[in-house]
């Protein structure tokens, strides 16, 4: 129930483009197509999934105070949580290699409807985003830390294919010139924002 | 109507290109075209036209809005006489009631239709219909003491946010009267929610037992606390046969509310008038339904707290669930284009709405956020529905050419 719990709150409630505004750079680049923006998101969910236990390892075994005891007691008032900034990112730099290379090789096509995007994952401060509210919010396992990952990925790509079905929808439409493109994605973000109101302040 | 027409075209020539008037088409335009059929023909593409157009598909709306209005007008002056202790004749409580309502939709009217004509004078676009029907929905969804000018900042915001930057009536993609609505509820949250849905709540005095709060409102106190609790048991006694709230009075609306959300009867008097001409989809009002009857029948099993034990058909004709249903999320523009779309889409706005209405007791009307975040997902669940209807034609077509 707790992880059914955590998992729904991080797609909706806490949803971290609604929410929180993070990784809205490529939310805003990456959406002009669905299935761009499908490729994206799955990567994203991909990503955060892994990064965030990795992380929440490192912060509860490396960095936090007192996390090294487990390799002597004399550590335990060790404090390395200064370091948790260039860990974090060298974790996640690694893992968006790894996923780089993987969808180079399974999907030619996406990686190229991605193009720089996907290096990108690195600096997309939703995945950092993700690393520093598990160190903030205390998660007790590892488990928990996982959802949370698994279900903001899940927010971000429910945010980044409604966002690009709806800019797919208005592609036609009459928009005034000086707010083509990304003028006229800011305002549906804020519309978008408004809708996912509904949903904050629910406690479960 | 001969008269009429003589009129119009004998002033036509002056706001023709070259005339005195020009600059003012398309105010004439508008005119003439709502008066009467206009003789263009199509240009390219299918050639069967008919005579409903937009403006006879919008005054549909307006006419199965009628109902609605009228009752809530009434309504407006029975809940305050009721809640003053007073006795009052018929004719007081309309004009109670009217006093409070036309304002409501003059304000509306006026400044939707202002910048209309300002947009459409700017950008060379001919005027939309759209507005008639968003201007005659957003008064009928606000509380009855809203002031004129919080009116008039909500349909200005709705009109050029929501509507006007995407390119006019037809391109944008949340409902512009629900739009006012949470623009309203989220900048002024305290004017907005709460004790204000009886005229000159909170200034005279009341019966008692009379607060102002809406029958959800009044259900979201019983929200985290103990089921068996006297005060759980007072709330939910209003609910039974013989209270205020009681499904019969909720049906017929005589409860508090905004204007027009609160009869179910006048609401659905409407519903039959636009699934008859076929103007609404009876798809998403169907499914609609079905998706806040399954949740409210989800609740009664669970039974956590006093919210969710009311019968899932008494949910529905509470709040704005009705009004939502046949009014705001069958919008043709908003709501999905497809037909399995359509179903989807409209389960779960009806699921949401209870859902968000139990769960959230800061937003007990939960309709409104459910059909906007419904809005924001019909582009999506369309997407979804053609690529799966790509992909089983796709497949037919290689299995037939195998057998051949």
């Amino acid at each position: 129930m707790e992880y059914l719990s955590i998992f729904v709150k991080g797609i909706f409630i806490e949803n971290m483009i609604f929410a929180y505004f993070l990784g809205m750079c490529s939310y805003l680049a990456v959406s002009k197509t669905v299935k761009t923006a499908n490729g994206l998101g799955l990567a994203v969910i991909f990503v955060l999934g892994i990064t965030v236990p990795i992380n929440y390892l490192l912060e509860n075994y490396v960095l936090k105070e007192g996390a090294l005891t487990w390799l002597d007691p004399e550590f335990a008032t060790v404090d390395l949580s200064f370091l948790s900034f260039i860990m974090f990112i060298a974790v996640i730099a690694s893992m968006v290699q790894l996923v780089e290379m993987i969808v180079e090789k399974f999907a030619p096509a996406l990686y190229g409807a991605l193009g720089i995007f996907l290096p990108l994952i690195a600096v997309n401060c939703s995945i950092l985003g993700g690393a520093l509210f598990v160190q903030d919010r205390q998660y007790p396992n590892i488990g928990e830390a996982t959802v949370f990952g698994l279900g903001s990925g899940v927010g971000w790509w429910l945010a980044i294919v409604a966002i690009a079905a709806i800019r797919e929808k208005i592609r036609y439409s009459n928009v005034p010139a000086p707010l083509k493109g990304l003028g006229i994605t800011f305002i549906i973000t804020g519309l978008m924002g408004i809708a996912f109101m509904s949903f904050m302040g629910i406690e479960i | 109507m001969k008269a009429l027409e003589k009129l119009l075209d004998s002033i036509r020539p002056n706001f023709e290109e070259g005339g005195k008037l020009s600059r003012f088409w398309v105010v004439y335009d508008s005119l003439e075209t709502f008066a009467f059929t206009p003789g263009h023909s199509t240009k390219n593409g299918v050639h069967i036209r008919d005579g409903i157009d937009m403006k006879r598909t919008m005054f549909l709306v307006i006419v199965a809005l009628i109902p609605a209005l009228l009752f809530g007008t009434w309504n407006q002056g029975h809940q305050y006489y009721t809640a003053i202790g007073e006795a009052a004749t018929f004719l007081d409580k309309v004009l109670l009631g009217a006093q409070k309502v036309v304002p409501l939709v003059i304000v509306s009217y006026g400044v939707g239709l202002g910048i209309e004509f300002l947009f459409a004078g700017l950008r060379k676009h001919s005027i939309n219909e759209g507005y008639l029907v968003s201007g005659m929905l957003i008064p009928l969804v606000m509380p009855v003491d809203v002031p004129l000018w919080m009116l008039a900042l909500a349909v200005a915001f709705a009109v050029i946010i929501a509507k006007e930057v995407f390119g006019g009536t037809g391109m944008n993609i949340l409902n512009i009267a629900l739009t006012a609505r949470a623009f309203l509820f989220f900048a002024y949250p305290k004017q907005m929610s709460g004790e204000i849905w009886v005229h000159n709540a909170g200034k005279e005095p009341f019966v008692d037992g009379i607060t102002g709060a809406t029958a959800l409102g009044e259900l979201a106190n019983t929200v985290g606390k103990d089921i068996q609790s006297p005060e759980v048991a007072g709330i939910l006694s209003q609910f039974s046969a013989e209270g205020a709230y009681s499904f019969m009075n909720s049906f017929l609306g005589l409860i508090p509310g905004s204007v027009g959300e609160t009869s179910a009867l006048a609401i659905l008097i409407g519903a039959a008038l636009l699934l008859w001409t076929g103007v609404a989809s009876w798809r998403v009002m169907a499914s609609f339904l079905v998706g806040g009857l399954v949740m409210g029948g989800l609740f009664n099993l669970a039974g956590l707290n006093g919210f969710m034990t009311i019968a899932p058909w008494h949910q529905v004709v509470m709040g704005g669930f009705m009004f939502g249903m046949v009014f705001m999320s069958t919008d043709p523009v908003t709501a999905s284009r497809t037909n399995t779309g359509k179903l989807i889409y409209g389960f779960f706005g009806g699921f949401f709405s209870i859902m968000i209405r139990v769960f959230n007791p800061a937003y007990p009307e939960g309709v409104m956020m459910a059909i906007l975040f419904m809005n924001v997902m019909a582009p999506l669940i369309d997407h979804y529905v053609l690529a799966a209807n790509i992909k089983r034609r796709e497949k037919r077509a290689q299995l037939a050419t195998v057998n051949a």
